[in-house]
């Protein structure tokens, strides 16, 4: 009970900073996500090979490689002095994407072909008709999954807070070190997390409902 | 959909313009590659000096201790997390309430908690001299009940004759589960199952939070204890160790692409339908450091998975 009483700004700031991390790079991965799976359906073949390269290359690397790869090595290539929330947010949004991507990319499967045939014979260039014909219809389909990829990702943000971004991970380690019990930590930190979590299924939730159509 | 339904067959003009996209956009990638290779070049990442440490006999024996570290924390964590799964399965299917409450609870509340932080929390509270075994303990704990899920769902995708065949012919409810319906529930889920283990393969990297020495711990050991030009070899350590990572990774999940064409093809097991699949592995992909698997595969005549 104490640690949150005693702590408690400590805490606030480290949910606060959860949440900004996570809807930061949420907006990050999903912009990414939906710009290649585009691409790994395009009919430019280096794009196709630029797209499929992306999703392999970050879904099979662990996140925490990820996350030294822009904290040491980004800040080397762009400009020195990059603030570690940016980079991790970077970091955490360019790994969703990938799966982001592939969520995309099966939603677009499964949009009726003759859909896509139809947009063709009334002259849609493929960029008109992924934009007005087949995204919007494949958004019912792709947002079950997306909402199990930010949840994944609310829950990877945690990893930010060993490379000094101030979150919730941070405020664990920091309470532990000042000597607090570790169970209470450890709860308060889950409840909060559990909040976060449940906030983004209600949300896709209304979301599903309101695109809900009857068939 | 297969991607050419989306645009026509090209015509002369088409083929100029996609030929045209095409030189730009392989110009934009290349520029972008070469120009982070020049900036990393100016500032010496690129020198000789840098990627000769890997010549050193010392820095290769601590590649080779990490990389026996980090798969002894993962066939430890595999190990666990699978007996976990299937024990916490059977549990939320079992006919007993306080049992069945108990996993529910169990699975729900560790899936939604961070893995890093309960990784974190057992070392301090238990095992804080036994790293290994905490990084084991809280993987195991994660991932089993992504496991144990992702084998409901399989048990729950059985056809329905199966088990009252096996009722009908007076087998027990412990036979009926464990020589009927789990084995079929393991092969068709097989790929998601080794997809979560590439996962878990994965999360062994959150292991440099609590000082466990594996790969990624001691790649940050290597780079900042070298002083190579005045500067310390990140760049050429960072790509030398995802460079091990990735190939572990696809290693792994080439395993499981085989072995998913390969249960395709026989005729004996209970295949699960295609985008089914596809969709419970998408979702346990998507776990990285903590996902939700079969949150979607929920098959039709199973009872709803519950999405947190």
């Amino acid at each position: 009970m104490n640690v949150l009483l005693d702590h408690f700004a400590e805490f606030r700031n480290g949910f606060i900073g959860t949440v900004e991390i996570t809807a930061v790079s949420s907006v990050i991965a999903l912009l990414l996500g939906i710009v290649v799976a585009g691409f790994r359906v395009s009919p430019v073949p280096p794009l196709r090979a630029f797209g499929t390269a992306w999703v392999t290359l970050l879904r099979n690397t662990p996140l925490t490689l990820l996350f030294l790869v822009f904290v040491f090595v980004v800040p080397e290539i762009l400009f020195p002095g990059m603030s570690p929330f940016v980079l991790a947010s970077l970091a955490l949004g360019f790994y969703t994407s990938s799966f982001v991507c592939e969520a995309v990319r099966s939603g677009i499967g499964t949009v009726p072909l003759g859909q896509a045939e139809a947009a063709r014979s009334l002259g849609l260039t493929f960029s008109q008709t992924l934009r007005l014909i087949v995204l919007p219809q494949a958004t019912r389909t792709v947002l079950p999954p997306l909402s199990s990829i930010f949840i994944a990702l609310t829950k990877n943000s945690a990893i930010a807070g060993a490379f000094s971004v101030t979150e919730l991970f941070g405020w664990q380690t920091l309470m532990s070190e000042q000597g607090y019990a570790i169970i209470p930590i450890f709860l308060w930190v889950a409840a909060a997390y559990l909040v976060i979590t449940f906030a983004i299924s209600g949300l896709f939730r209304l979301l599903e409902r309101n695109l809900e159509v009857a068939r | 959909m297969s991607a050419s339904v989306l645009f026509d067959a090209p015509g002369p003009k088409a083929r100029i313009r996609n030929r045209i996209y095409a030189v730009v956009g392989s110009l934009a990638i290349l520029a972008l590659l070469a120009v982070s290779l020049m900036r990393l070049a100016d500032k010496g990442h690129l020198a000789p000096e840098m990627w000769d440490i890997f010549n050193y006999a010392g820095i290769r024996q601590n590649i080779a201790d990490a990389l026996l570290a980090t798969l002894k924390a993962f066939a430890l964590a595999a190990v666990g997390s699978l007996v976990l799964g299937v024990l916490l399965a059977v549990a939320r299917l079992s006919d007993h309430k306080p049992v069945r409450w108990f996993a529910t609870a169990f699975i729900e509340v560790f899936r939604s908690i961070p893995l890093l932080i309960t990784i974190f929390a057992v070392w301090v509270a238990f095992l804080t001299d036994y790293s290994m075994w905490a990084l084991a303990l809280g993987l195991s704990v994660y991932n089993g009940c992504v496991q144990a899920e992702v084998l409901r769902a399989g048990v729950n995708a059985v056809p329905r004759g199966q088990r009252e065949a096996a009722y009908a012919l007076g087998m027990t409810k412990t036979q009926v589960m464990t020589s009927v319906l789990l084995p079929q529930a393991v092969r068709s889920m097989l790929p998601t199952i080794i997809s979560q283990l590439v996962v878990t393969l994965k999360d062994t990297s959150l292991g440099f939070v609590i000082l466990y020495p594996e790969l990624l711990y001691s790649a940050r050991l290597i780079a900042s204890n070298t002083l190579v030009n005045g500067q310390y070899p990140y760049v050429s350590v960072i790509v030398v160790f995802g460079a091990i990572y990735i190939a572990l990774c696809l290693a792994l999940s080439a395993l499981a692409t085989w072995i998913e064409k390969r249960g395709r093809r026989s005729k004996t097991g209970t295949p699960v339908s295609d985008s089914e699949a596809r969709a419970v592995v998408l979702a346990a992909d998507a776990g990285g450091a903590g996902g939700i698997a079969g949150a979607l595969g929920a098959p039709a005549d199973g009872p709803d998975i519950t999405k947190n």
